[in-house]
């Protein structure tokens, strides 16, 4: 198992900067908007350090972890709905498909036959209707049609299954990759190609006993009670990005249903989950290993942004675009449209 | 009485003697603490379940309750422990012993002993013919090595946890949430907890198996053996083979927690998952130990219901042996999304979808055996009847989990939960209570009361529906397992599912009046209240059959 981890390790590690060489022809339009974007109101805001814990680099500006944009209802979050959540990737959308489509019915069409012969035979073979049983305990044919169609049905759900495996496994070369530890009970996120990192913890209702004076409380911008989070991980929209997942105390899993990927976050072992995510948009997931006392206290808020906004909050963190050295970082964030130009197309 | 006996015994082997010595029965003290009589044991083995059954039950009260809305209203008061204590941590830690305690409450102390301890003990003696186990002592060491067991579980949660007191580290008791994660004794003595009951479980497995093998009644073949006998041997080998593995893994555990090994700690050189592997590959067979006497029991009372043999027997036996087989090879589908390799996952979605196959012979030898038969609907036919449509939509919830690509969404859900309770709260405990309400008179001596016995299943049926089918809509909306509190989206369909916990409460109330009312008043039960339907051995007997039964041994053509 562990070879396998750093198998993976090496290959992102093989990808992300032939990922982030990619050159581009620039259509000048885009590059040319970027620099006028103006940052998001919200970052201009002081607000309190949200924990006291967070270990933020010094030149981060605090104010940077206010969120700008509000979750929408019924996506990315939980709505108590009887079905599964909205797909916003490519495998998410496949294996939604084939689970609603596929999957349900035929569970459900073997339900329903096992309920209707169970009821007509106890209907027609009631004591009443049928008072002299039969001897009859053998039927060959019968016998093997019921094994055999069960393996027809199997092999006509293993076959789009392991098509869904294979996609899943065969990530397109990656365009950011974000590292993610777990930790009781928080996560922090680490960019290594942009020289951005920070932690991740719960925001506290206001009324909250436990919350500090100093915390921060949540409010309905940052998305609902238990899922919302002071700094949310942010990745560009249309891009693919590689979690690296791993944990430094005990095992705690890194999941986001809308994105169909949950991947245990296991110490001492590095493994991978990768997104591409076609809508801007808030997405909410929650640790789905049990890791202590507040393992249901240790949400992931993952905001999706167009990639030139994406640029201006790598900026923002005090990052740089694109695996650029760190002597080119300075220059980059000072102008930062070549390192736009560097991300938006990719 | 004795003395009787003793000078009878002096005259020797005369017929009338050993008519009497049958029903000789010893002291109190003697004939339930010292027991070496299959039949007593087995009784024990039920009380002891019903006992902790109550217990794991109240327990999953007290978590649907806290469920029951958001935030934390329950676990903040005096329960269980450290009443008024103002440390969250200290409430949610509480939450984590519960789901420990629960699940291991329920597979360890009331399913495993009530259905191989109790009707394994009573009914495998009594159907292949024999006068007792192969090994009567060591039955009696096995019972009384639960007891240990179950009082060091429970004396673990009046000790230090880590966070609080208590271990509340999931029933899986992965590592290093189990190693570093949980300071204090209370881990070392749920592992000790597990040491005992497991080698409870290997030495009623070696006695089993001992017995089935050596102890048939003359012309009572491999071939001709009751379905209940042939599930408690497949149990019995699931049970052989895989508890060692458990086993060596809690040691390891305990070598991590307390003499500095490093098996499971990366830090040593260890690897966290090595730990799964291991515990699973016990932990899937352990799932059908919990329901393969269950299959056993089904097939015996929907075929004396209906009046008919079971349908395909020998595939309905080697369906069993099968699903033991294929059982051994498929356990890391509970680790889909620990960062497999994509062979591995593609391997194990295979190999567990396979598993559907058998079961599915099972679930329509079952229906064929009622077709054409002249079926009434007594008490326990009815508890198979829900079994049977129950555990077939847990199957299917299991073939859905069965995708690893599917079980990237679903692992760790409430569907997941949704799922296994289906097949073991509503498949193993309706298994358990249908064997029970068949086998009552021959156990008590007395019927049970019809209408009681309809109405609790009826209410149970419904309650359980109520709490356990919502989980499905949870798991789909994302709601993962093991939280005291959650998101207000997820409110509604908690709701409902305390409501069915509420609702199924009285259908359990329902059996324990009955339960004390026909032991105590009941109508004399005679030997066979089944009628022609009820071929095996033990409806030969009186209800409830002799102290010791078979001197002569019956022989079957």
């Amino acid at each position: 198992m562990k070879r396998i981890g750093w198998a993976i390790a090496l290959a992102a590690a093989w990808l992300t900067p032939a990922a982030a060489q990619a050159p581009a022809s620039t259509p000048a339009a885009t590059t040319a908007a970027q620099p006028t974007t103006p940052p998001p109101a919200g970052f201009a805001q002081d607000a309190n350090k949200p924990d006291t814990a967070t270990a933020a680099p010094a030149q981060e500006p605090v104010a940077a972890s206010i969120p700008t944009v509000a979750p929408t209802p019924g996506v990315g979050e939980p709505d108590g709905r009887m079905m599964l959540q909205d797909q916003v990737t490519p495998i998410g959308r496949e294996a939604a498909f084939f689970h609603d489509y596929w999957l349900l019915p035929l569970c459900a069409a073997i339900s329903a036959l096992v309920l209707i012969l169970l009821l007509v035979a106890l209907v027609r073979f009631r004591r009443g209707a049928n008072p002299v049983p039969s001897r009859n305990s053998h039927n060959t044919t019968i016998e093997v049609i019921w094994t055999l169609v069960p393996v027809l049905i199997l092999v006509a759900i293993a076959i789009p299954s392991i098509r869904l495996l294979r996609h899943t496994y065969s990530p397109p070369p990656a365009d950011l990759t974000v590292k993610v530890t777990g930790h009781q009970w928080y996560w922090s996120y680490e960019y290594p190609d942009n020289g951005v990192s920070f932690d991740s913890y719960m925001l506290k209702e206001k009324n909250d006993p436990t919350r500090q004076a100093n915390q921060r409380f949540r409010t309905p911008v940052d998305g609902p009670p238990l899922l919302a989070v002071d700094q949310r991980v942010v990745i560009p929209q249309g891009k693919v990005v590689k979690f690296i997942v791993t944990a430094d105390d005990v095992i705690h899993s890194f999941a986001v249903p809308a994105f169909w990927i949950k991947q245990d976050a296991n110490p001492g072992q590095l493994h991978e989950a990768w997104v591409k995510v076609d809508r801007p948009g808030v997405y909410f997931g929650q640790c789905s290993e049990l890791c202590g006392a507040r393992h249901g206290f240790m949400p992931i808020a993952v905001e999706v942004v167009p990639a030139a906004e994406f640029a201006t909050w790598v900026a923002s963190k005090g990052g740089h675009m694109g695996g650029a050295p760190p002597a080119a970082a300075a220059v980059a964030t000072a102008a930062p449209a070549p390192a736009n130009a560097n991300v938006a197309n990719q | 009485m004795s003395t009787t006996a003793d000078a009878l015994h002096l005259k020797g082997h005369e017929a009338h003697e050993a008519e009497h010595h049958e029903d000789h029965k010893p002291s109190f003290f003697v004939r339930w603490f010292m027991s070496t009589n299959h039949k007593d044991i087995g009784t024990l083995y039920l009380v002891f379940a019903i006992f902790a059954g109550t217990l794991g039950g109240a327990i999953s009260g007290i978590m649907r309750w806290e469920l029951m809305e958001p935030g934390i209203q329950v676990l903040n008061h005096a329960w269980p422990i450290g009443a008024g204590t103002a440390n969250f941590d200290e409430w949610t830690h509480h939450w984590n012993v519960l789901i420990t305690a629960h699940a291991l409450i329920m597979i360890f102390f009331t399913i495993m002993p009530a259905m191989m301890g109790g009707f394994g003990n009573w009914f495998v003696p009594l159907m292949i013919g024999a006068p007792d186990m192969a090994f009567p002592r060591m039955n009696n060491i096995s019972f009384w090595l639960l007891v240990p067991a179950f009082m060091l579980l429970l004396g673990s949660t009046f000790v230090s946890g880590g966070t609080g007191l208590g271990a509340g580290t999931g029933w899986t008791l992965y590592a290093p949430l189990s190693t570093s994660g949980s300071s204090g004794p209370a881990v070392d003595m749920v592992i000790f907890s597990m040491h005992l009951a497991g080698a409870s479980s290997i030495l009623g497995a070696i006695n089993f198996i001992t017995t089935i093998f050596n102890m048939r009644a003359p012309g009572m073949t491999l071939h001709k053996m009751p379905l209940f006998v042939w599930s408690v041997l497949v149990t019995a080998f699931l049970l052989l083979l895989s508890l060692p593995v458990l086993a060596g893994a809690i040691t390891m555990l305990l070598t991590d927690r307390n003499f500095g090994t490093a098996f499971f700690d990366a830090s040593g050189g260890g690897n966290v998952v090595l730990y799964q592997h291991l515990f699973w590959f016990f932990g899937h067979p352990e799932v059908y130990i919990m329901i393969i006497p269950g299959f056993g029991m089904i097939s015996q009372v929907v075929a004396t219901f209906s009046r008919k043999p079971v349908f395909g027997y020998l595939g309905m036996a080697y369906a069993m042996v099968a699903i033991g087989v294929i059982g051994f090879v498929v356990w890391a589908h509970h680790m889909f999304t620990t960062g497999m390799s994509v062979d591995e996952k593609m391997y194990f979605t295979a190999a567990t979808m396979i598993i559907a196959v058998p079961t599915g012979v099972k679930i329509f030898s079952w229906i064929a055996t009622m077709w054409g038969g002249s079926i009434t609907f007594e008490t326990p036919m009815l508890f198979a009847i829900g079994f049977i449509f129950l555990f077939t939509i847990g199957g299917v919830t299991g073939v859905v989990l069965a995708n690893g690509g599917v079980d990237t969404y679903m692992q760790d859900t409430y569907y997941v939960v949704a799922h296994f309770h289906y097949v073991l709260s509503l498949g193993a405990i309706f298994a358990i209570f249908a064997g029970f309400y068949y086998w009552f008179p021959k156990m008590s001596g007395r019927m049970y009361n019809e209408l009681l016995g309809k109405l609790h299943f009826f209410i149970m049926f419904v309650g359980v529906n109520v709490i356990f089918f919502p989980m499905h809509f949870l798991g789909l909306d994302g709601m993962p397992r093991r939280i005291p509190d959650y998101t207000p989206a997820f409110a509604h369909w908690n709701y409902v599912a305390t409501v069915g916990y509420m609702i199924t409460i009285v259908g359990v109330a329902i059996f324990f009046i009955n339960l004390f009312w026909s032991l105590a008043a009941g109508k004399k039960a005679p030997n066979n209240p089944w009628g022609e339907g009820a071929t095996t051995l033990e409806w030969t007997l009186s209800s409830p059959p002799p102290f010791h039964q078979f001197s002569t041994l019956p022989r079957i053509d």
